[in-house]
């Protein structure tokens, strides 16, 4: 930079309110335009793939949670997911039901969380307060599933710890009656609300060629118009039982990202309800001694079960040599584990594919020449979440 | 596309530098020599048949019993045919340096980033290559196997205590 410039230099954060998260953006300003920026991001990093590397598989699960903790049952089933994928488990269609059903729930609170927000961030709370109870109904239903709310542990390798109870089917069915009247409402709101187009429409745009070329997947890929989703290209958990639109944008920009999310909810809450009013009969785990806990009250009165539990707990288990990706469609994108085992109790090398982490580079490029209050839109509208970004 | 066709094309170009070949393995999986990496990478994103267009992850990994312990690997997707492929090359701890695939794929900037900051790897030609989760000032690669989980020079912990 030259000295006989204008320029002004301004720190957005890394505790800044309006960027929800610890996201640090050096700007240079000339005046209210933004000519370049520089982010410094791992205020959160907590070694993940470390600590996996010293951790048996089934407790890697708990560190998922903490990646992506808007919709943190997609972290633990897709880890799940991949451990099945190294041992050559087959799971029930039940399970791949019971999956379908969280996994959507999870994108369905990622997306009202994300959209809510722009929301808030061009200056209307209402929507944001309107859907934060449908997220309340939904981690309901986590804590009737798993016990927990935000950090859910959910699920076990092979399946579940219990099948969905009866009260968690009635909660999911009246979540399912609530949320389309919740979905018109909040886009009534702001869909064609003339302020919201005015601060969106435009606003943080970027092509679909530089999506690609940046690694974007997600939502954020398809508004800029790449039909990508691996829920359909690599169909994982049944997926291709169910018929659902991928929804696309065109000019990648804030608003088409709203859209596409908008959408998107309204594809998800027609897949929990074609999995629910589908689930098929039979198990909710199948049988995988060797990472599945038995039941407490076997644990107590049978040998056989003490031993499993025991061989699980301490990690002195058979772990086929060998190295799997499976990647799975998170709430921002293709959220990949690629793990590799040499036999031993823990992971030898696992590494995660954070969405958040790959496309947030492109953040610069997308605000550039923009003014300061559309950059923090279009890092609303991106929904870079920070536990993700930094693992 | 099948693999036969991405191996033949791979072996046409690059022959000798093709050192190892897995289609068992979930994707196909190939080990290249260093040196020519950024070429491989090159040839699978740019040629008409391959079209691996989208650098899905690169991470870097490390087998310190090996005579070759630091390895970078590249999982590349052609999105038109569904097809993915992993690429792997190794290099010594004393030079561990590797072309940058950043003029490919802008994706790789960070993720090389990444992998300079756990493992140490030098990215030649990147264009900002330094620490990107860590503390700048940190003088150690982190993920390398050699590295104990917990911090070393910590004393508030008393071993007996935990059955060590």
């Amino acid at each position: 930079m030259t000295e006989d410039n204008n320029y002004t230099t301004l720190n957005l954060g890394p505790t800044h309110p309006a960027t929800h998260g610890i996201f640090q953006n050096v700007l240079t300003m000339d005046g209210e335009k933004i000519i370049d920026a520089e982010q410094t991001i791992g205020y959160i990093h907590r070694a993940f793939e470390k600590i996996a590397e010293h951790r048996p598989y089934y407790q890697v699960t708990p560190l998922t949670d903490r990646m992506n903790y808007c919709s943190s049952p997609i972290n633990n089933i897709g880890w799940h997911m991949t451990v099945e994928k190294l041992l050559g488990v087959k799971t029930t269609k039940r399970v791949d039901y019971m999956r379908i059903i969280l996994m959507e729930l999870a994108r369905i609170t990622d997306h009202l969380v994300c959209n809510s927000v722009i929301g808030v961030d061009s200056g209307a709370l209402t929507g944001f307060i309107y859907v934060f109870q449908e997220r309340e109904r939904v981690y309901e239903i986590y804590e009737e599933v798993s016990g927990a709310r935000l950090t859910t542990n959910m699920g076990r390798i092979g399946g579940f710890e219990r099948d969905f109870s009866k009260l968690a089917i009635k909660k999911i069915k009246s979540f399912l009656d609530h949320i389309p009247k919740v979905l018109d409402e909040f886009e009534k709101l702001l869909v064609r609300n003339r302020i919201f187009m005015d601060r969106t429409i435009g606003v943080g745009p970027i092509s679909a060629e530089r999506a690609l070329n940046y690694g974007f997947t997600g939502p954020n890929l398809r508004a800029a118009g790449i039909d990508y989703d691996v829920r359909v290209t690599t169909p994982y958990s049944s997926y291709d039982d169910f018929d659902f639109i991928i929804p696309v944008g065109t000019q990648g920009d804030t608003y088409d990202r709203f859209c596409v999310r908008q959408q998107e909810l309204r594809e998800s809450i027609k897949l929990v309800r074609n999995a629910l009013d589908n689930l098929p009969e039979g198990d909710f785990h199948v049988d995988v001694p060797h990472f599945y806990l038995p039941p407490k009250e076997e644990v107590y009165s049978k040998m056989e079960a003490l031993i499993w539990h025991f061989k699980i707990v301490m990690g002195e288990i058979p772990v086929p040599v060998g190295e799997v990706y499976h990647s799975v469609e998170g709430g921002n994108g293709e959220l990949g584990f690629y793990l590799v085992s040499d036999g031993g109790r823990t992971p030898f090398r696992l590494h995660f594919r954070r969405p958040s982490f790959i496309y947030y580079q492109a953040y610069p490029e997308m605000i550039r020449g923009g003014v300061l209050s559309d950059a923090i839109l279009t890092m609303s509208s991106m929904n870079v979440i920070a536990g993700e970004l930094d693992a | 596309m099948d693999n036969a066709l991405i191996i033949d094309r791979l072996y046409k170009t690059f022959g000798q530098d093709i050192l190892k070949m897995d289609s068992g393995a979930d994707i196909l999986t190939v080990t290249v020599s260093h040196p020519v990496i950024h070429e491989v990478i090159r040839l699978l994103k740019e040629d008409d048949v391959l079209g691996f267009t989208m650098l899905t992850d690169l991470c870097g990994i490390h087998y310190p019993d090996r005579g070759l312990p630091l390895g970078v690997v590249y999982h590349l997707h052609n999105l038109v045919e569904n097809v993915r492929i992993r690429i792997k090359t190794f290099v010594t701890k004393a030079e561990p340096s590797i072309s940058t695939v950043t003029d490919l794929f802008s994706a790789a900037n960070w993720m090389e980033r990444e992998t300079y900051d756990f493992y140490g790897i030098l990215f030649t030609g990147h264009p900002n290559l330094k620490r990107i989760l860590n503390v700048e000032y940190m003088d150690f690669f982190p993920l390398r196997k050699e590295y104990p989980l917990e911090d070393p020079t910590r004393e508030d912990k008393d071993n007996r205590f935990f059955g060590r």
